[in-house]
């Protein structure tokens, strides 16, 4: 063929990605919008008014413009940074939520993507939270350089392991990894509650850890009350490693062939147990990053009730996110955005933070039956997208 | 003559598609109608119109020379339509009746339901048709020739006198094919109207009074069965001249390449299916193993390609023991497999068909280097196979799922032919194709052998088995009736072989 009608092909190759891009993204955009709807309906029955609910939504989670203006021109005039520091509290805090659901997000789609349903996140990020708590507090004298990796690798072993365990058992015996991550959930729970009342206890009343030391904490980039720091980073840099691994590598296709259709990955030759164990490593590693980054970035201890059930909004986060890294992290962004405004919603707007569980719960279920999205909206059905992503294993 | 039925310039239109373009069909009373024509042909797509599962964009239906609507199946089946599908719609862990009855229930005072009342009616059709079904059988013990009676006896129950059948021959045995056709004389001599689907030349020549070709979404004509002859029918329906009798030439078979010594498997339900086969494949020479399907092939190929650990007995591949070994090792030793179930082991469907062009050999170069995917070799290997082997795909990103099933098999194809092998196994390499894909996929076999390697075809189309093999195997019960040598078998006497019987015991009695 001659030169000339390279163009077209690949014209035509562009176009087809938007149109997968569009047929991707459709359901969950137009979920969220629904459940936004519904949310600002249930406030119009409550007797409120949803404009200025969700005004107050807005300005809790991305900062009021006010604020801003007023922070940069008192910045500008006097070099004071108070104000602005207080214009862009509200933003920061909505990303150091999101930081969190973003690496548990990306565990439990990286589990999807190999149809392994681990609804064990909430488990391996207490895990995870605790052993980088305890590398955090016991090591004292180290520079950041080392201790600050140590902690974090500490988080990311520990949620590794209480993958592991579901993952071996899997592939040992055939135990479905559901009924298993549940387990580990449970044993997880009390464990902590033990650890916490005892040999991990700090001095005091109260059950908590001792606080980490400074050379394990993650660095935030800005004075205080910002919380903002380097694990949001870490989160997007964990993301985009994800991506590359599920897609650009040999052993991320394998993954996504066993998830795909495990029998086609058999009579290719791949071994799918080897995979099931690799992938709940992965996973129970993702969601133990989740806790190591909440306890060193924010919280810089561990207390009982620790996690505010990342590891289930995680379940959800995945299904917006369609089991892909960079959906999953625009999902936790969401999640971030919400959460982080329905403080300012409840104290200016009068509307309980509920409200937020409401909406979520409206997204979770027009996601997780798209049928309704598409028969609301008359979108045509893409049967192949969707079985790609779900998980498979159910009474098998 | 009185039309039972006619459909008159139906046209639907698909978003991209024009699926039938001014279809025109007549059915008379008490004869059977064949619609003839490939995959794709608007076949489906014409009886759904009929069926009330699409709406059609134009054109109009009769019935008895009256215009009616039909917005759905309950209106087809007032109407006295009834469709057999191709895949049967029954609940396996129910009864003949409690299948029958589904959706139409008889009740006692309102609350129980009245069983005995349906039994006592499918015994009746039963008699009446000749059917021989047992009510009070669970359909998932009943063979699939009797499932498909059951599939008739709905519809019959419903008071169709229009039945539909969609390729109904093609989960059928031989002999359950001609029952079929005893079935359907005796549905015509009861009054009733058959419009019969299929994509068979034979059997439309065997049964139909009236045949409608159909090709890309239009009817391009009509033949009368008593003229025309395979040949004119594959020319019409594929829209050019095509070989059914596949050009090859004598075997030189050479060293084995396979050899199988008293293999033992278990399925996965612990079923010893393959009790103690012997033979061996050699360079250059096709091995065909006949036999009526579910009688221990798709176990004895699992064993042999290491998707089921054989339990006894041993295989040898170029000389080494592979009865233990890993599908990679079997594959790397230089197998190539066409799966029986090609869109359970054959293709990821969810994957676009550069990722399935792939699907074995991903983790060498030049697809990898390291664990590094190289996504532009990957391309161009797509690119440079649709092209080689005719698959027809808008381009190599839309997934495997979107192909017909002709061009998924040619995917399978491509991929498997596109590295050296010395070894092919396919099974099954033709079911549920068109004409034009099953003279290529043949072509592309014969072609294999030629270049040295064995081949190993699994089939349970006898045409196939007789065109292709140079040998035969016939299995039945887990077991190798007989091997004979292909220039010598005669359908007959595999026929009899592949139903249990030696011809020559036969004799003896």
């Amino acid at each position: 063929m001659s030169n000339l009608t390279v163009p077209a092909p690949s014209a035509e190759k562009k176009e087809s990605k938007i149109g997968a891009i569009w047929r991707a993204i459709s359901v969950p955009v137009l979920a969220v919008v629904t459940g936004l709807i519904v949310g600002a309906i249930v406030i119009l029955v409550s007797g409120e008014n949803p404009i200025s609910a969700y005004g107050a939504l807005f300005t809790g989670s991305f900062g009021s413009p006010a604020a801003y203006v007023e922070g940069f021109s008192i910045w500008f005039s006097s070099g004071q940074t108070g104000a602005l520091v207080r214009a862009f509290y509200p933003l920061t805090e909505s990303l150091v939520i999101a930081t969190p659901y973003i690496f548990a997000g990306l565990a439990v789609a990286v589990g999807f993507r190999c149809g392994l349903f681990n609804i064990g996140a909430e488990g391996q990020f207490f895990i995870g939270a605790l052993c980088s708590a305890f590398v955090g507090y016991s090591l004292r004298g180290l520079p950041m350089i080392v201790h600050l990796p140590l902690a974090i690798l500490a988080g990311a072993l520990g949620g590794a392991l209480w993958g592991a365990i579901p993952g071996y058992l899997k592939a040992k015996f055939g135990a479905h990894e559901v009924v298993n991550t549940i387990m580990m959930n449970w044993i997880a729970f009390r464990l902590s509650d033990w650890l916490l009342k005892g040999p991990m206890k700090a001095s005091g009343f109260r059950p908590v850890t001792p606080n980490i030391a400074a050379s394990a904490e993650l660095p935030r980039f800005f004075p205080d009350p910002i919380r903002f720091n380097l694990g949001f980073f870490l989160a997007l840099l964990a993301a985009y490693l994800l991506y590359w691994f599920l897609f650009k590598t040999t052993l991320g296709f394998e993954i996504r062939s066993v998830g795909a259709n495990p029998d086609a990955a058999k009579y290719a030759g791949m071994n799918i147990i080897r995979n099931f164990v690799l992938v709940m490593v992965i996973s129970g590693a993702l969601a133990g990053l989740a806790g190591a980054a909440q306890v060193l970035g924010v919280d810089h201890w561990v207390g009982q009730g620790f996690s505010a059930g990342y590891g289930f909004d995680a379940i959800a986060l995945a299904l917006l996110g369609h089991s892909h890294p960079a959906g999953v992290v625009l999902a936790a962004l969401l999640f971030g955005f919400l959460r982080g405004g329905a403080t300012n919603m409840q104290s200016i707007a009068r509307i309980p933070i509920d409200i937020i569980s409401i909406i979520q719960g409206m997204v979770i279920i027009f996601i997780a039956a798209p049928a309704i999205i598409r028969g609301l909206y008359r979108l045509r059905g893409a049967k192949d997208d969707d079985e790609a992503v779900l998980t498979r294993g159910w009474g098998k | 003559m009185t039309h039972v039925l006619e459909l008159r310039g139906i046209t639907k239109r698909f978003p991209g598609v024009l699926a039938n373009d001014n279809i025109s069909i007549t059915l008379r009373e008490g004869k059977i109608l064949a619609l003839l024509g490939e995959n794709g042909a608007g076949k489906s797509t014409l009886m759904n119109v009929l069926y009330g599962l699409y709406q059609p964009d134009e054109g109009q239906i009769l019935v008895r020379g009256k215009e009616v609507q039909i917005h759905g199946p309950n209106d087809a089946i007032a109407q006295g339509i009834g469709m057999v599908h191709q895949h049967f719609m029954l609940v396996p862990v129910m009864t003949v009746t409690e299948n029958v009855m589904l959706g139409v229930e008889p009740t006692k005072h309102g609350v129980f339901l009245d069983q005995e009342k349906v039994a006592k009616r499918i015994r009746e059709i039963s008699d009446e048709y000749g059917l021989e079904v047992d009510p009070d059988a669970y359909v998932g013990d009943l063979p699939v020739g009797i499932q498909q009676r059951v599939e008739i006896i709905k519809v019959l129950y419903r008071h169709a006198d229009i039945l539909i059948l969609d390729e109904p021959t093609a989960v059928l045995t031989p002999q359950e094919v001609e029952g079929l056709f005893k079935i359907i004389h005796t549905l015509i001599n009861a009054g009733k109207s058959i419009i019969f689907i299929t994509h068979k030349l034979k059997e439309v020549l065997a049964v139909a009074d009236d045949i409608s070709v159909l090709r890309l979404g239009k009817m391009v004509g009509s033949a009368d069965p008593k003229q025309a002859t395979t040949e004119s029918l594959a020319a019409l329906m594929v829209g050019r001249e095509v070989a059914l009798t596949v050009e090859k030439e004598a075997a030189k078979a050479g060293e084995a390449v396979l050899v199988v010594k008293d293999l033992f498997v278990r399925d996965e339900r612990e079923h010893l299916t393959v009790q103690g086969v012997s033979f061996e494949v050699r360079e250059s020479e096709t091995l065909g193993i006949a036999g009526v399907q579910g009688n221990g092939q798709t176990e004895l190929v699992y064993a042999l390609t290491g998707l089921l650990q054989a339990e006894a007995g041993e295989i040898h591949l170029t000389g080494e023991s592979i009865k233990q070994a890993t599908p990679r090792r079997i594959l790397e030793r230089g197998v190539a497999h066409i799966p029986e179930d090609r869109q359970r082991h054959g293709l990821i469907l969810s994957f676009p068909i550069y990722d399935n062009m792939m699907l074995c050999t991903y983790y060498k170069e030049p697809f990898a280097k390291g664990v590094s995917l190289q996504q532009k070799a990957i391309f161009e290997n797509a690119e440079r196979l649709t092209e080689q082997y005719d698959v027809r795909t808008p381009n190599i990103y839309v997934h495997a799922g979107t192909l017909s099933g002709g061009n998924q098999q040619k995917v399978i194809v491509a991929r498997e032919f596109s590295r050296p092998i010395k070894l092919l196994i396919a099974s099954q390499p033709t079911r549920g194709l068109d004409v034009g894909s099953i003279e290529y996929i043949h072509s592309q076999i014969v072609k294999k052998r030629d270049e040295g390697a064995g081949v190993l075809l699994v089939s349970s189309e006898l045409d196939e088995i007789l065109a292709l093999s140079d040998r035969i195997a016939v299995m039945y019960k887990g077991q190798i009736m007989a091997i004979l040598d292909a220039k010598d078998a005669t359908k007959e006497q595999l026929g009899l072989l592949m139903a249990g019987i030696h011809p020559t015991a036969e004799i003896r009695n």
